[in-house]
């Protein structure tokens, strides 16, 4: 039971970060149906934007009373950076190539997310980089388990999130501009939605929750690496589709359920961690094949 | 169905069928004479230069030109994006490895398991296709990615019968009868590696041109540029693209057996994303569905990344040095140099497909749609009408 609890806890707090990060798969995905293979790399990014930000404020050896504004700080302004490097991506590498084959934006995408890689390796090494864990340690009771604050508070913010970004969509001007974009590009046009705007904003918004997802992922692992971004990104893509891509909720619930999948497969079997990824793109590959629409998906028509 | 060669109604197709024709007379003898040269340079090659190490790089070059040759089927005809094509490159190489080699003492004979592993990667791309290849394009660009993953971690797990992370050392060579006072043997000699694999592309150029022309060739490039209308017009395309997938898989069959016993060791981490994305890389600089282009983009990119980005770093070093700029030999350049790789293939990708997605040397095919023009919205399509 305990290990179990253990184990739950564990899953649900890395599916809170792979459902940030799907988050922004889905979104992009359900407003130009193209597929951010770059998005993982985002994600490591952001980590980084983060850890350089703690180190300019000295947030690491920082009195408490000074952390928690200066956390809100970090995390501000490194998913407002992180926003801009994902408008950035999609005016110089999507935007041109928005009524092209479908093929070309792919290529350009996994173009993209190799760029950023070799750019974090040239800078930032081959090495994993340590992050400092600036959550609180120590364990609380709930219902008559122990959990880890930590635990609790990630996924408390990341739910907290979750629920800031659903309540925009549906209920903010731009949010109805990017469901009007998402269902018919030219008919929002006529409608004077400007379109070229609203992906921006979708792409900031995306790249912003993967650089929140980006720090939360350091300060849980204590370390970050130039390549992180890739394996991450696929399976909080797998969340992605295993949620239905295009739905936020989904993503949501898909990221959840991959991370407790993640935790259990590693845990409960003998030799289980070696055979996790196996495992995640097996899930990811059956989802595609059997039920392509996801859990809660949008209907996507074949062509 | 009849074979498509009847009159047709007047389209591109037909004119180019027309510019084939006008290739065969006097003009195409002249036009082959290039090839020729190339051709006896190519044979003359490791007789002329006695340099060991040039010829053993330009027979590792060779099994790189085969896998962008294989991919370029599946992306260039077909245009269906393969992110995992290593995955079938690391078959073939383990197909070969396990079965002629010290792991399980079973010595099968190189020249059957050069065909045997061709067919086993097909195989595998026949599995991995049948039931992705009805999703969307971008779908199928993630399953392969998976997939591409997946392979190397189950041949790293499965130690049993894989070796593990140390993979599988001393892998069989290709052995011929004694001729010309030449014992036949390969051993680790580059030279008759070099003949092998230049007959292999050889032999799969021929294959491949025929297989563009035939019906099924003509298939694929329908699908590319429309697949709603091939539908209409009576081609299968899941069977067409499973095709597609499983000839261009067979490729790098024939790439990893040749790759693994020239090696002499195979282990799971040389088939990594990175191998998948360099073929792609190959494929999309010189140019999607051209094999001559595709051909000069793996020997471009075999150039930048084994040749360019190892010397670099000493050149720099040397002039810095020799014009005595301190600052610049701290910087250490170089270092950043041999280090980007990956920088400079994601760069390509994106640059090629923003500036010039026919690649540097477009297909025949297009150049004459987009010169004859048609009425035809693909061909809008691919300059990308923004």
């Amino acid at each position: 039971m305990r290990f179990f609890a253990d184990q739950l806890t564990l899953g649900l707090t890395l599916g809170a970060i792979y459902a940030l990060i799907a988050l922004g798969y889905t979104l992009v995905y359900g407003i130009i149906e193209l597929i951010n293979f770059a998005h993982g790399d985002v994600f490591t990014v952001g980590g980084f934007f983060g850890l350089t930000l703690i180190g300019l404020l000295g947030l690491d050896h920082a009195s408490a009373a000074l952390l928690v504004p200066g956390l809100v700080l970090v995390f501000a302004v490194a998913m407002g950076l992180n926003g801009l490097l994902g408008v950035l991506i999609e005016r110089v590498a999507y935007r041109p190539l928005r009524n092209s084959p479908r093929l070309a934006p792919l290529i350009t995408a996994v173009g993209v997310s190799f760029f950023l890689e070799g750019l974090l390796f040239l800078i930032k090494g081959p090495n994993d980089v340590s992050y400092p864990n600036l959550l609180p340690a120590g364990n609380i009771d709930l219902l008559g388990i122990s959990i880890g604050k930590q635990n609790l508070l990630i996924i408390v913010i990341a739910l907290a999130l979750m629920v800031m970004l659903q309540q925009f969509i549906q209920r903010t001007r731009i949010g109805r501009a990017m469901r009007a974009t998402a269902q018919d590009r030219d008919a929002a046009r006529l409608m004077g939605i400007k379109i070229n705007l609203t992906i921006a904003i979708t792409f900031f918004i995306g790249s912003a929750l993967a650089a929140a997802g980006g720090i939360i992922n350091g300060f849980y692992l204590q370390t970050i690496k130039f390549d992180q971004g890739f394996r991450a990104g696929l399976i909080a893509f797998t969340a992605a589709v295993f949620g239905g891509i295009g739905n936020v909720v989904g993503a949501s619930v898909g990221g959840f359920v991959i991370g407790v999948v993640y935790a259990f497969v590693g845990g409960y079997f003998a030799g289980g961690q070696q055979w996790v990824d196996v495992v995640i793109f097996s899930i990811l590959i059956l989802t595609l094949v059997f039920r392509p629409t996801g859990l809660l998906g949008m209907r996507v028509p074949e062509k | 169905m009849k074979r498509g060669n009847g009159p047709s109604a007047p389209s591109a197709l037909s004119r180019l069928r027309g510019l084939e024709l006008r290739g065969l007379g006097a003009a195409g003898r002249a036009r082959n004479v290039p090839y020729l040269l190339l051709g006896i340079g190519l044979i003359l090659f490791p007789i002329l230069d006695s340099n060991a190490s040039h010829v053993d790089v330009a027979a590792d070059a060779g099994h790189w030109i085969l896998l962008a040759l294989g991919l370029n089927i599946v992306i260039g005809y077909a245009g269906l994006l393969d992110l995992g094509y290593a995955a079938f490159f690391a078959i073939g190489s383990y197909a070969f490895a396990i079965l002629a080699s010290g792991q399980f003492n079973i010595h099968i004979s190189f020249w059957f398991l050069l065909f045997a592993s061709a067919f086993i990667a097909a195989f595998f791309g026949l599995i991995l296709g049948a039931p992705t290849l009805r999703l969307r394009g971008d779908y199928l660009a993630i399953v392969t990615l998976g997939f591409g993953e997946i392979v190397p971690r189950v041949f790293k797990n499965a130690s049993k019968f894989t070796g593990g992370v140390n993979g599988i050392v001393g892998v069989d060579q290709p052995k011929l009868p004694k001729i010309l006072g030449w014992d036949g043997q390969f051993g680790f000699n580059p030279v008759p590696y070099y003949y092998l694999i230049l007959v292999i592309i050889v032999v799969s150029i021929l294959l491949i041109r025929n297989l563009r022309n035939s019906r099924l060739g003509r298939a694929w490039m329908a699908i590319r540029e429309d697949e709603v209308a091939a539908a209409a017009t009576g081609i299968n395309t899941v069977t067409t693209k499973l095709l597609a997938f499983a000839l261009g898989a067979s490729f790098s069959g024939f790439a990893g057996t040749y790759y693994a016993s020239k090696l002499f060791v195979v282990t799971p981490e040389t088939f990594t994303f990175s191998v998948s994305v360099t073929v792609l890389v190959m494929v999309v600089l010189g140019g999607m569905g051209n094999m001559r282009g595709v051909i000069v983009g793996a020997m471009l990119v075999y150039f930048i990344e084994y040749y360019l980005l190892h010397q670099l770093p000493g050149w720099i070093t040397a002039a810095s040095q020799a014009l005595n700029i301190d600052f610049l030999t701290k910087l250490d350049i170089g270092g950043y140099v041999q280090r980007s790789t990956s920088l400079i293939f994601g760069a390509i990708l994106v640059l090629i497909m923003l500036l010039r997605p026919q690649g540097l040397i477009p297909s025949a095919q297009r150049k004459v749609e987009l010169e004859l023009g048609t009425t035809d919205e693909a061909v809008a399509d691919l300059r990308g009408s923004a």
